[in-house]
Order: C-alpha cells, then structure tokens, then sequence
C-alpha cells in the first residue's frame, strides 16, 4: 500500500472510531469516596474524571463531557492503586524453577550495574493475579538469592519501578534505585563479617567517586586499578550524585546504625528494607531523613538480627516520624500488603499512614510522587475501587485502572476458578474455557 | 529398615538368654506411650462470660450469648445464663466468642527462632522413609512463637516433621500452653500422626540432592508401597505372636511399629500433597493397604478432586491464598476452600507458618470473602468450622474440644470484635478453663525464655 493509501486509511479508521476512541479514553467514576492521599482528605459524592491515562478533575461538580464512559462507584471507596515497594514481578516466576528466575545472578563481573529493567516479563502470571485486587505498582529489585542459592555480592545491582497495566512501555522509572544487602547475608556475601560487607561497600563508593572525578584518565588508563569495572563504577557514580538512592536490606539496630554512618560519610541518599528493628533507631532514622520499607507482619526472631521484630515496628517509626513503605516480600501475593496494612493499622499505626505507604510513600521513596499515588489533577489513573474498606480481609477491588485503562478482571486464577466451580459437567473440565 | 533388625540384634540375643518359659504369659506389645503427657490445666475458676456475639465452631451462632466455664469445661451456654454463687463473670458484650483456633499444620518447635542451624529439627533428610522418627523429640518448648500463636488464639496445633521424606515421622498434638517441656504440652489423648509427602520435595531432596531414590513419581510411589508392604508383614508378625499363633516374639523395629499403627488405625494419617492427580493416587494406595488418610496438607487443588475428598472422608488443610513458588503449587484459587466445603468435605485452614498462625482466623476470612464474590454463598458461623471442628476431626481431638459443647475442654477466645475482621484481635484466650492469654494484661502474656533480656532499649535491658 502507498504511502497515501495508508494515510487515507488512518483517517478513515479515526473517523469512524472516534466516538470509540473517546469513550475509551476518557472515563469518569462517580459518585465515589476518594482517599485523594492530599491535603484534601476524604472527598465524598466525588467524580474522578480520566483524560487520556491522567487524572484531569477530581471532586464535585466536574463537567463531564458528552461521550465519556461512566463508571459509577455508589460511595465506594477510590484510593490510588497500591504499590508494592519491593517486588519481584518478571522477574521470578517461580522459586523453584530455577529457569524462571532472573531475579538474583552468581556471576563475578558485575555487582552495581547488574540491571533488571530489560529482562522484566510483563507478562507474568503474577501480575493479572494482582492487579485485579489492586496493585498496580512495584519496584522490581534485585535480591541477594533465592530459596537455597546466594548471589555473589552484597552491592546487588538497579531495581525499576513499573505499572501493571500494560505489556508494553510499562517501566515506569528505570534504574532508580540500587540495592544492597548487609546484615547476616551481606556479610556471608562478602566473605565472612559483616565488616567485610561495609568494607566493600566503602570502597566501591571510593572507587566511583575517584572515577567520577578522572574519567578521562581512566579512559587512557592512567588510574590506579579498581575493584570493579566501568558499568559497576557508573552505577555508583549515579547513587554518589544522588540520582539514585542505596536501598539496604537491613534489620539489625546496629547494622542500620552502621549503614547511616556510612550514607553521611559518603552524603547518599539510603532507604532501609524490610528494617525489623528500625523501631529501635527510630529517631536516628527520622532525624536522617531515611525512610523504611518493611513487611508490617514480621513479629518473630527469626534471625539473630531480627530479635526485636514487633507488629508495632510501623507504628513506632509513624511516631518517630520516620516514613514507611510496605512491601510483603512475597509478590505472588503482593494482594496480601493490604491485609499486613490493617494489621499494622490493629497494631497503633493510623489508618491514614497505613495507606499512605501503600501508595504515595514509596512514590516518594522513588521520586515518582508527582505521577502516581495521589488522586489529584495531574496524576497518572492508577485507580481502585474497593468494595469496602481497602484494608479489611473481606474487601475485593471491584475496579481496576492503571494508567486510564480499565483492566479485565481476569487472571490465570479467575479461569482455573470458573474452570472447576461446578465439577458435575458432561464433559472434562478441559473442554471449559 | 533393616538397620534397626541389625542394630537390635544384640538386645535381642540377650532376651533369648532368659528362662524358657519365664515369661510365656507376658505377650504384650510395645509401650504405646512412652513419653506421657503431663500436661495439667493451669488454675481456672468458675466464670461467666456474658454477651458475646457467640461462633460455636459447628456452624452455629448465638447473638448475646452466654458462657459458663465451671472445672475447666464448658459447663453450659446459651441465653440468659444466671451467674452461679462464686462465680466470676466477664461482659463480653460487642466482642466475639468463639472455640479455641487449631492449627493441624504447625512446625513450632521443630523448627524454633531463630532459625539458625541447630535449631533446624524438622526434617530428618537422611533417608526417605523415617517413619521412625518422632517430632515430639525435636519440639522445643522455647520456641517464641508459641506464644506469637496464643496471641492468635490457637489453642490447639499439631507439630509435623517437614515433607522432605516419603515418610516423615509421627506428629504430636499440644495444648498451646507455655512448658518447661514438651510432654508439659502433650494434647492427653490426643492420637498420633504421621507425615508422608507427596510430589516434589522428596524427589528433589534424594533424586536431585543426593542422586539416590526417590527422583520421580513413581519412585516416590514404589517408596510409600514398599514401605507399607513391610508394615504389613511386621504387623502379621506381632499379631501373631500376640494372639499365641506364635511363639517367637518378634524384633521391634520403631519405623515399622509407626506404620502398623497406622494399618490398626491408632496412627492417623497427614500427607503433605498439592496435586489433585497426586491426591488421587495416595488415595488408591490408602484403599490398597487398608489405611485411611486423614488430611490432605496444603492441597492447592483440592478444589479439582472435592468430590473424590468428601467420596473417602478425607480432609484437606489448605491456605487461604499461597501459590507459585513451584509448579505443584501453580494451581492455587482463592475458592479452593470454600469449593472443597461446598462438596461435602472436610474443608480446614492451616498454616505451615510461624507468621500464618497467628492470623488463621484472617486467613478463613479471606476465603469467605473470595467464595461469596464467586457465588458459593459462605457464612461466617459455617466459616469457623474451617478453624476448629475441622482441624479437630482431623487430629482426632474432635470428643475433647473444637466446638462448644457441654462438658467439652473450656478451649476457648474473646475477641475484641469480628474475628473474621482485620481489626479485631484474641483479647483472652482460655485452655481447659484457664485464662493463658490476656491482650490487656502483660501478666499474663507468656513470653518465652529465649525473649528475656536480649534487648537493650534506650539503656534498658528487655
């Protein structure tokens, strides 16, 4: 077809399925409760109004125009998708099938720029699973190991963070943060002592900043030696320019102590994970101005640095005015944060801090708070409309947007469901959908 | 098995030794119970609990309900109960009563906090088939999640050995009360257990960890056959050295004398299986040896074979919403144990978790939920049946407590609000009459040995 041929067809097809067209892309839900997650609270009887994957009006008395698919929430409750702040989502089908896991790497060459954004399975089982009870949001990061094996380094390489609305163009922030492991792991990755973890740690970021300053020289090899190479040493170039944070995996009080001495001396940025005595060091914490991903239902010492793991761990750092971030360690059931939120919420946090590091404080966290996590003008549509109260165990997501499209309430899971509920059939159930 | 003949022999010989004739008379079997319960209820008083939106566990509900604990028994409930002389009383209104929480999948004290090596006491990953060992032997009372469980308001768990083995070992069940040992927390009367695994963990522990059988399916099938074919001929034996048929007493052999527990039916059986095909084959090789199953454990797709499930009488003790992490357990729906209940079987909420135990009753809540949303209308009184009568059918414990009943063990909790809520938490939680958990008084919260003093807070030892 001529090149004319083709531009004709455009414009027919537009034509003829503009109405279409407009319907989808713009969409209202009414009549809705919005935790806005701004200084505007709770709106009730409120519109939300999605222009082209944004959120263009929110409140009351939005015009909305002709043609604009209605989605009528009847006082349901509309929070921002959540987002789970440390996920393994394409990256990790299966623990234990090894082929499916790309998650962590054995191999001695690169350590800090060892990056997921490009291997990401958009396609995961994991991710309709998820998105249908409200999830719409992970940074995907590199992990120290999985089940049985170990990685090769405690400095683990770049997480991304995507959507989960989308095969396509769906990483949203790449490379924006780095991670590490300390603690007992770190230190058996780094050769026996939790000070050989730091020492490496000290001296790559010496390394890279030494790098950064005489590129050129190194280009024409007039530098000394370094212990890791030109993509390892970009990466960390990136976290000493504060592009990018250091995210630690870290749960002991000292251990946390020792990686804030460690962010000042070299002026980075830290985000401390999973962090089960942060509550200890809380105020050091908040005075650093270091927030804490964490799994909100880890109470047990199930490791020697994990001895003062508590239900009220989110709740102390709330007081101490530390931020928090939730994750459940577990992305297969990343549906399940909401539920370590309420029990966060049974164990003093308030409700409103619960929901807010479901959603806008790992924005934050990530330096995406301007897109996402908020129900405000300007923000992408990452949208849930819950049928209760989005923290109760008896709550679904009755609706699902992310990035003003409305997802299919389907998953691997739903089909297996509608495949087996009624066993008494003629024929074997493989003959069902 | 044939180690323990050998291992035996020298005992054996010293017993040819004795007087012929001398103890003609004394056919007994082995002691069946040699590590006893002693297991007391801690004090209790008689004492009313009054006005509580009551989940008898058996599917009933009572609104305003009474209770009266008398002798560490449930002694009476219903409406409008009188407060008998002396007795003490507790205003339950706007809280929830309900039967003690029992976990039939629990490795507390097998494999104690903190994790570390030596603590790792649950799988005795040696040989396949271990039917010899006892996981009573490896509970440590200290383990500090325990009392994480009371708090939960689980009363009751039975303590398996791990799935890495054909045949793992007996389980035990304890009251979740706070011991200096293990026979301090031995459920009385409570039956046996033995673990057996289907599927992946034991071909990948011996077929691919140690390159010695089993490392398929169908060697993991010979193994179990193979096992229960020898039960069978040890079991001839004693019976007929028992009955007078004959006259040499056999060697005892404590792998076998499990299985043949389990051929007398005074071993119930737990079998660790996610596969509905699978399932169906430990269930053909029941039929085949004359033994039951009592629980499927983890079950991802039960939901596929229910009807083969509620056919056999067989439970299943399932998660709410675990899937994924292997190919056997790809499978997984929210219904699985609302649709396992819907066709008449035993449908149980377990958790195989030191996290998942202490929220047994969220768990069941997610699942009511799922099943209403999917058209399988689900109440919350037939949803506790999931947590209690259940799970105490399947532990054999079913006479002593799992629903209220009169003169049943006073296994008991108040919680603060729904306990099908995220909100709501166990505010007491009663064993045998006895208040051993009170979210309102630090006196009575036990805390484990282990917790004491390894904290330094702001300068203060904790």
């Amino acid at each position: 077809m001529s090149y004319q041929g083709k531009y004709l067809l455009a414009v027919f097809v537009s034509l003829v399925l503009a109405p279409g067209i407009l319907a989808a892309e713009v969409i209202a839900i009414t009549g809705a409760t919005v935790y806005t997650m701004t200084e505007r609270g709770t709106l009730n009887d409120a519109t939300v109004l999605v222009e082209n994957g944004h959120i263009v009006a929110v409140g009351s008395g939005v015009q909305i125009p002709d043609g604009a698919e209605r989605v009528e929430a009847n006082g349901r409750i509309v929070t921002p998708g959540l987002f789970d702040a440390y996920s393994y989502f394409g990256v990790s089908e299966m623990g234990l099938v090894k082929e499916t896991v790309d998650v962590f790497q054995t191999d001695e060459r690169y350590t800090a720029s060892f990056e997921l954004a490009d291997v990401i399975n958009p396609r995961s089982t994991l991710i309709p699973i998820n998105r249908i009870e409200g999830v719409t949001r992970a940074m995907v990061a590199p992990r120290a190991g999985f089940f049985q094996e170990l990685s090769n380094s405690p400095i683990l390489g770049l997480g991304s963070v995507i959507h989960l609305g989308s095969t396509e163009h769906f990483i949203v922030a790449r490379n924006n943060a780095l991670f590490v492991m300390l603690g007992e792991t770190g230190a058996r990755l780094a050769g026996g002592s939790r000070a050989n973890a730091l020492l490496l740690l000290r001296e790559a970021l010496q390394d890279a900043r030494d790098y950064a300053a005489n590129r050129q020289g190194f280009e024409e090899g007039r530098r000394r030696a370094y212990r890791l190479n030109r993509m390892d040493l970009d990466s960390l170039v990136a976290v000493l320019n504060g592009q990018r944070p250091i995210v630690a995996t870290v749960d002991r009080a000292s251990d946390i102590e020792s990686v804030l001495r460690l962010a000042n001396e070299f002026g980075i940025r830290l985000v401390i994970n999973s962090g089960a005595e942060a509550w200890i060091v809380a105020d050091k914490l908040a005075d650093a101005d270091v927030p804490v991903i964490l799994d909100p239902l880890q109470n047990l010492p199930r490791r020697f640095e994990s001895l003062g793991s508590t239900l009220q761990n989110a709740a102390r750092l709330e007081k101490a005015g530390v931020t928090v971030a939730f994750s459940s360690g577990d992305s297969h059931n990343s549906r399940n944060m909401k539920q370590a939120a309420g029990v966060a919420v049974a164990n003093g946090l308030s409700y409103e801090t619960a929901l807010r590091a479901l959603t806008i404080n790992p924005a934050e966290i990530f330096g995406l708070q301007a897109t996402y996590g908020s129900v405000s003008v300007g923000a992408e549509a990452d949208l849930v409309i819950w049928s209760g109260d989005p923290l109760e165990v008896s709550t679904f997501a009755d609706f699902v947007m992310i990035r003003g499209k409305t997802i299919p309430m389907v998953s691997r899971s739903t089909l297996l469901f509608e495949r087996y509920k009624d066993l008494d059939r003629p024929l074997p159930p493989a003959y069902t959908n | 098995m044939s180690r323990y003949f050998l291992a035996l022999a020298p005992i054996l010989m010293l017993a040819a030794c004795s007087p012929p004739g001398g103890d003609s008379d004394a056919r007994v079997a082995p002691n069946k119970d040699p590590f006893p319960s002693t297991y007391r209820a801690l004090p209790s008083e008689t004492l009313l609990i009054k006005g509580a939106t009551i989940y008898t566990g058996d599917g009933g509900k009572i609104e305003n309900g009474d209770l009266l604990i008398r002798d560490g028994k449930i002694a009476e409930f219903g409406q409008g109960l009188a407060l008998p002389a002396g007795a003490s009383e507790i205003d339950a209104s706007g809280k929830w009563l309900t039967p003690g929480i029992i976990d039939t999948h629990s490795h507390l004290g097998v494999y104690a906090s903190p994790s570390v090596k030596p603590q790792s006491d649950g799988n005795e990953a040696t040989a396949p088939v271990t039917a010899e060992v006892w996981a009573e032997h490896s509970v440590n009372p200290k383990d500090p999640g325990f009392a994480k469980a009371l708090a939960g308001g689980v009363t009751s768990m039975q303590i398996l050995p791990g799935s890495a083995n054909l045949i793992g070992g007996r389980s035990v069940t304890l009251k979740n009360v706070p011991s200096r040992t293990m026979q301090g927390m031995k459920f009385p009367g409570a039956p046996y257990g033995l673990k057996m695994a289907c599927g992946e963990n034991p071909k990948r522990v011996y077929g691919e960890g140690l390159h010695v059988a089993p490392s398929t399916a169908m060697g993991n099938v010979a193994g179990y056959r193979a096992a229960w074919i020898e039960a069978e001929e040890y079991n001839r034996l004693w019976q007929e050295y028992l009955d007078g048929e004959s006259e040499e007493k056999p060697g005892r052999d404590l792998g076998l004398e499990t299985l043949a527990g389990v051929l007398n039916g005074e071993i119930l059986v737990h079998n660790h299986c996610y596969r509905a095909d699978e399932m169906a084959v430990m269930l053909d090789i029941a039929k085949e040896f004359g033994y039951k199953i009592t629980s499927f454990h983890h079950a991802i797709e039960a939901y596929k074979i229910a009807d083969l499930l509620a056919e056999s009488g067989t439970c299943a003790s399932m998660w709410a919403d675990w899937w994924g992490f292997k190919i056997e357990a790809y499978d997984g729906v929210r219904e699985n144990i609302a649709l396992v209940d819907k066709a008449g079987a035993c449908a149980i909420v377990h958790s195989d978790s030191s996290t998942g135990i202490q929220r047994l009753n969220q768990e069941a809540a997610k699942v009511i939920a799922a099943a209403n949303r999917g058209g399988i209308p689900v109440t919350e009184e037939h949803a506790m049946r999931w947590l209690t009568e259940n799970p105490a059918r399947a532990l054999g414990i079913i006479d002593q407590t799992g629903t209220l009943a009169v003169g049943k063990d006073a296994d008991l909790v108040i919680w603060d609000g729904n306990p099908f809520s995220v909100y709501s938490r166990a505010e007491n939680v009663f064993i045998d009459g006895a208040l051993v958990y009170d979210r309102n008084d630090p006196a009575r919260q036990p805390k484990s040995d282990f917790m004491l003093g390894i904290l330094e807070i702001d300068g203060e030892i904790k």
